[in-house]
């Protein structure tokens, strides 16, 4: 490390560089201020495990790039403010004209109809805030399935859990904003639902909404939250995320020279970039076509949020959908006494349910080793979901019940689409919401211990059984050889060249390799 | 390897042949692929200028947000393309580096943790129950600005509407309504006089008449004179969520919540029937003045909408 610290001419740092040209002539520079360049090369030389299920995460990432992009977007011509305005006479849709609404409406509708590019850009806003949670939810469901939740990533589980909240918190602020009819009812139900809050409801219902709902200041105030308070949370968050990924190594897949000592994959630098950038701008695209070709949330059809007006059949937003679920199928239990009231049909389905929810999920890697058979190794290699069939049949069942929830909060719907009464299918809701989790359970741990006993290669080809009856009788499955030409080849890993060398040179570079000083653990390259 | 790593973990210097199996590319025909590649490249391209042309000539937006669409997945495709199949198959490897240090490091810590900081706290006793006095008067003041200034307190005011005796109804434009005015089955919201246009009007007051029949019925026992020529008036706010109750079976005489389908019994004080309200709504007592416009007998005898820890 002293050498570096010699002051160089421009000339010597450019011979220095050798025959890299000008980006050696950088590196050179940026090395003696910063010493960037083993730490750049590693971080270039940064192995990624190849596997489809590695995106989902990814997916999330390159939504959120949306959302801010489209998002700085949407805030350059909307006005957060109650104030009222009429629509002009001249305004494109014709329903509209002449009405008082709200400037936030107003603005709205503006940028709908008026600012060129202004429609698409709300809607792929949307639409990507619907993939962000979703891709969320499945990347949680990944790293839940495999275990790659286990020590000692339990703290980036956290963070994860928190940015889902984070996102499900978010969402539902933008969604309110516009000052809509559908949007309006949505506050309205969640100002109920902070009054159902023992104790303090009513203070917490008067200190958001300044008083009286709906009073003047809510979409101000949500409008702050929404594109300043909570997106700098996830970014930082965002920011802790890959920083624990990177230090901690991405975990793998069990498979050929694959341990729980080292990674296998693409390199960062070129393959993984290439690869991921590839990615960003095929999710960019498809929330671009959504944006163009699938609509989403017309206010305008809606209109303005008059607080004794409603509309019919309207759902929240897909991820709201279980609390929904449950606060319509939930009996109606209020409990009144000595001067005080609890509202358990609201407290429950739309406080405590999802303060559960979050919770097990948020504990659950604790609550795997104390209750179900979790250890307190340290783990690289990700499980097979069915080698796991405690935590698989958990994360199954978890997962009906919250899809069970999600299917109630649209009985209305399915009272009319089905020809049945509306108390059929309540009833029908209630009885699935308890039995669709307590049958998933056993189902599927059964249906893990079955497919333990079936093919155990990580192959990517699948491989037939031949069942063959023994002497005595017995039949017994065995996995069939490999037909000609159906073997999966993987190479041997191997390193990341520093140097990339034809072969007539190779004994000469593993000469150069070999006189490495290794024994400060700061190697000197002798060149 | 060595366990002295540094955080950025040092990797050793390597030298792999050119030839070796792993720097090949993937693709049997590199030729084909690059012209695949060249081929989404130019489809990438030639979107990019429609989306460009498109949004000059102010088309339709889902003309240039479909081409914006089709050429960010085009170079999507190519960037996937030329990673997987022209760059360098692999797969390669590198060390994970035991993040754990030595437990001499541990306790070093650790003491360095205790003996200069907790362990200082812990010998100036006096001076620690000061300084933890301070950071929690500071964190119970630091609130008053922070969460006190955002709202006036609720007081008994969610428990009170604007309704008070002798006050006409109107419509959400103002108009009073006359007992010969709607037919029988007819509904419509009504706000207390001069208050239709106003937030608390809107929000808190707001209330749904029907007519039921052509004389007065009993809804429920003490509410005898309430339904003046068969005129029945409710809290259009629901009692599970506030939503106003805005649709009318006429078949059955219920009112709907469209939110969470809560039915309530207009002919027996408004009883929920069906779904999670769990109480009936309130009912406003009705008169008729000397004109023969509905008037207010009373305000309501109990708050409206969804249900609060103060609610008595």
């Amino acid at each position: 490390m002293t050498a570096v610290l010699k002051p160089r001419t421009k000339r010597q740092a450019k011979e220095a560089a050798g025959p890299y040209g000008k980006v050696g002539d950088a590196v050179a520079e940026l090395d003696e201020r910063l010493g960037i360049a083993k730490g750049g090369r590693t971080f270039l030389d940064k192995i990624f495990p190849d596997h489809w299920s590695f995106m989902l995460g990814e997916i999330a990432l390159y939504s959120f790039v949306i959302l801010l992009i489209t998002g700085i977007f949407l805030t350059l011509y909307f006005v957060p403010s109650q104030g009222l305005v009429k629509v002009p006479m001249n305004f494109p849709y014709k329903p509209l004209r002449g009405d008082t609404v709200s400037q936030a409406f107003m603005s709205t509708i503006n940028m709908s109809f008026n600012v060129r590019c202004g429609l698409l850009m709300r809607q792929m806003h949307h639409w990507a805030c619907d993939i962000f949670v979703g891709s969320i939810v499945v990347h949680m469901a990944r790293v839940f399935f495999t275990g790659a939740f286990r020590k000692p990533r339990e703290t980036n589980w956290l963070v994860g859990t928190t940015l889902l909240i984070l996102a499900i918190a978010n969402g539902f602020l933008g969604y309110s904003l516009p000052d809509d009819l559908v949007s309006g009812t949505g506050i309205r139900i969640a100002d109920s639902i902070m009054l159902s809050v023992p104790v303090v409801g009513s203070y917490l219902s008067y200190f958001v909404f300044g008083g009286n709902f709906p009073g003047q200041v809510v979409i101000a105030r949500f409008f702050v939250i929404h594109v300043l308070l909570v997106p700098l949370i996830i970014l930082g968050l965002v920011g802790a995320h890959l920083a624990l990924l990177v230090r901690q190594k991405h975990t793998q897949f069990p498979g050929k020279g694959r341990t729980e000592r080292n990674v296998v994959g693409s390199p960062m630098f070129p393959v993984f970039i290439f690869k991921t950038q590839g990615f960003l701008f095929m999710t960019f695209g498809v929330t671009a076509l959504l944006g163009a070709f699938a609509q989403i949330n017309p206010i305008w059809q809606f209109g303005q949020y008059i607080p004794s007006n409603i509309s019919y059949a309207v759902q929240p937003d897909w991820y709201m959908g279980f609390l929904d679920g449950l606060l319509r199928i939930f009996p109606a239990w209020q409990w009144n006494a000595w001067g005080h009231t609890i509202p358990f049909e609201v407290t429950f389905p739309a406080v405590i349910f999802p303060g559960i929810v979050f919770n097990i999920a948020m504990a659950w890697p604790i609550l795997e080793r104390k209750f179900f058979g979790g250890d307190n190794e340290i783990h690289h290699l990700l499980d097979r979901p069915r080698d796991v069939p405690k935590r698989t049949a958990f994360g199954v069942a978890f997962f009906a019940l919250l899809a069970t929830l999600f299917v109630a909060s649209s009985t209305d719907v399915l009272a009319n689409y089905f020809h049945v009464s509306l108390n059929t299918v309540l009833w029908t809701m209630r009885v699935l919401t308890i039995v669709i989790p307590l049958v998933a359970y056993p189902v599927t741990y059964k249906i893990c211990l079955e497919l333990q006993g079936g093919g155990t290669a990580m192959g990517k080809r699948k491989r037939p059984n031949d069942v063959v009856r023994t002497a005595e009788g017995e039949y017994v499955a065995t996995q069939a050889p490999v037909r000609p030409g159906d073997a999966h080849h993987e190479l041997d890993a191997t390193p990341v060249p520093t140097f990339i060398a034809a072969a007539a040179v190779l004994s000469e570079g593993e000469a150069m390799a070999e006189t490495s000083d290794e024994s400060n653990g700061a190697r000197v390259v002798d060149r | 390897m060595s366990e002295n790593v540094n955080d950025h973990g040092a990797a050793d210097i390597t030298t792999v042949s050119a030839d070796a199996p792993q720097m090949q590319p993937l693709a049997k025909n590199p030729k084909g692929v690059e012209k695949a590649i060249s081929a989404l490249l130019l489809i990438g391209i030639a979107a990019f200028v429609g989306f460009g042309v498109c949004y000059w000539q102010n088309a339709a937006y889902w003309t240039y947000g479909a081409l914006l669409g089709l050429g960010l997945l085009a170079m999507g495709a190519a960037f996937i393309a030329w990673g997987k199949y022209l760059l360098p198959r692999g797969p390669f490897v590198e060390e994970r580096h035991v993040l754990a240090s030595t437990e001499t490091e541990r306790s070093a810590f650790a003491a360095a943790l205790m003996e200069r900081g907790a362990g200082e706290i812990k010998r100036r006793k006096v001076l620690g129950t000061l300084l933890g006095g301070s950071l929690g008067v500071f964190s119970i003041v630091a609130l008053f600005p922070l969460v006190r200034s955002l709202g006036p307190l609720p007081g008994d005011k969610l428990a009170v509407t604007d309704w008070k005796k002798g006050q006409r109804l109107v419509d959400i434009n103002g108009n009073p309504v006359n007992i010969t005015d709607m037919a029988v089955g007819g509904v419509l919201t009504v706000y207390p006089h001069g208050l239709e246009n106003t937030d608390d009007g809107q929000a808190i007051d707001q209330t749904i008449l029907i007519r039921v029949q052509n004389e007065p019925f009993t809804t429920m026992k003490g509410r005898e004179s309430w339904t003046p020529s068969g005129y029945v008036a409710y809290s259009k706010l629901c009692t599970h969520l506030g939503c106003p109750v805005g649709l009318y079976e006429q078949q059955l005489e219920l009112l709907v919540c469209p939110c969470h389908q809560s039915m309530f019994n207009v002919r027996n004080g408004a009883l929920p029937q069906f779904g999670p309200a769990p109480r009936p709504l309130p009912q406003l007592p009705l008169a008729v003045d000397s004109e023969g416009f509905l008037i207010a007998a009373g305000g309501y005898n109990q708050p409206v909408g969804p249900g609060y820890w103060e609610r008595p």
